[in-house]
């Protein structure tokens, strides 16, 4: 039964269905990027009360729902590698913190800007941007504790512990504007019940969320066989795959 | 599964739910200074100090904007629908900022009970719409009416 779990264990065979998940991923994340930016950005009408400016929404809300789903992609590697021993499970987990980071960077820096013109101010502490700084820091802490060991074993052990006990972040995260008075509104995507937002301004978020998603897998499976190659680079595997490359170059070449 | 692994994913439970229990906690405790602003009813109960920096949240009242003359000093009323209190304010209004609208306000409580502010920020709500809809929507509240 657990066989189809053991391969993922398996570093040429993640690095092969990686490669062939990415040739048809990354064209996709390409196109639904572009349809849902120029459908967001020229097409979606502008709002009655904040005009042109509540665009920065189509890269605010993408960017920061996914650098929350992102992080519990993360902490679900760092239980499996902390249950199973994985060591492609350490992978996936270094892979996602810098990812994330630059995801939950975005969604601050795209807050600050749209801050600005509708708030009057770049930036409050107020719970739901405070609590997403703190999200930041815990993608960027993770990225350093990987780095602060020299034994790659005891350095995914780490950073899956921190990866689980941040995951009490995300929930306060999603619900610090219902729970505590804020000055950041309340979401309007609703799942129970209707979104208040138009459906002429709702489906093209609805699309760049997808997008983005599609973005953050993409990334990951990209900066993982890079890691993959990094941390097998002296096996077999690799230097045949390697080898297999520079002959199809030098082919080419002539 | 094997009794080893089931003993780990019995410690990586345990890691998440002490480090949730350790954070409810915190801000169990702390929930008082979480929130970002006073309603006004809090401030009429007395529960915001005078005299020190705070931040007053709510709607501003309709009809309440009296703006001056020949500075940038501005007055209005924040309400909860439950209590009142008076700002006084210098400065740049933000663009959003208009009678019936989230507004928030820090500043500090003078003796009368108005907030002599020092910044006002606004707050928007979760609605969005366009233009024409909210117009069809006026029309077909006056064609009721």
């Amino acid at each position: 039964m657990w066989t189809w779990f053991h391969k993922f264990g398996s570093p040429p065979w993640l690095y092969s269905i990686a490669g062939s998940i990415l040739r048809w991923l990354v064209p996709i994340t390409v196109i639904l990027l572009a349809v849902g930016a120029v459908w967001g950005l020229l097409y979606a009408p502008p709002d009655f009360r904040q005009g042109n400016s509540y665009r920065i929404m189509f890269v605010h809300v993408p960017a920061s729902v996914v650098a929350l789903a992102g992080y519990y992609v993360m902490a679900t590697a760092g239980a499996v590698s902390l249950i199973w021993r994985m060591k492609m499970a350490d992978i996936a987990l270094r892979s996602c913190a810098p990812i994330g980071a630059m995801l939950t960077f975005l969604g601050l820096l795209s807050g600050a800007v749209w801050g600005k013109p509708t708030w009057g101010t770049w930036w409050v502490w107020d719970a739901r941007v405070t609590s997403m700084l703190v999200l930041f820091f815990l993608y960027v802490g993770i990225i350093a504790l990987y780095e602060a060991f020299d034994n790659e074993e005891l350095a995914g052990k780490a950073c899956a512990v921190l990866s689980l006990v941040g995951t009490v972040n995300i929930p306060i995260i999603y619900k610090s504007v219902d729970w505590w008075y804020s000055l950041h509104q309340p979401a309007s995507i609703k799942f129970t019940e209707d979104s208040t937002m138009d459906g002429s301004m709702l489906r093209p978020l609805l699309l760049m969320i997808v997008a983005f998603y599609c973005l953050f897998a993409s990334s990951l499976l990209l900066y993982m066989r890079s890691e993959i190659l990094r941390r097998e680079s002296s096996t077999n595997w690799v230097r045949k795959l390697v080898l297999a490359k520079a002959g199809q170059g030098s082919a080419n070449a002539v | 599964m094997h009794p080893v692994r089931k003993q780990r994913l019995l410690i990586v439970c345990f890691i998440v739910v002490f480090s949730s229990v350790a954070a409810g906690l915190v801000t169990y405790g702390l929930r008082g200074n979480i929130n970002l602003f006073f309603p006004p009813s809090e401030i009429v109960a007395g529960k915001a100090p005078i005299g020190q920096n705070i931040r007053l949240g709510g709607m501003v009242v309709d009809g309440s904007l009296k703006r001056s003359t020949d500075s940038l000093r501005v007055e209005f009323e924040v309400t909860d629908n439950r209590a009142t209190v008076g700002v006084v304010y210098e400065g740049i209004l933000p663009d959003l900022f208009g009678e019936g609208q989230g507004v928030v306000a820090a500043g500090k409580l003078d003796e009368s009970g108005v907030l002599q502010a020092t910044e006002v920020l606004a707050k928007h709500d979760e609605n969005y719409m366009p233009p024409e809809v909210i117009e069809a929507m006026k029309e077909y509240q006056e064609a009721e009416s």
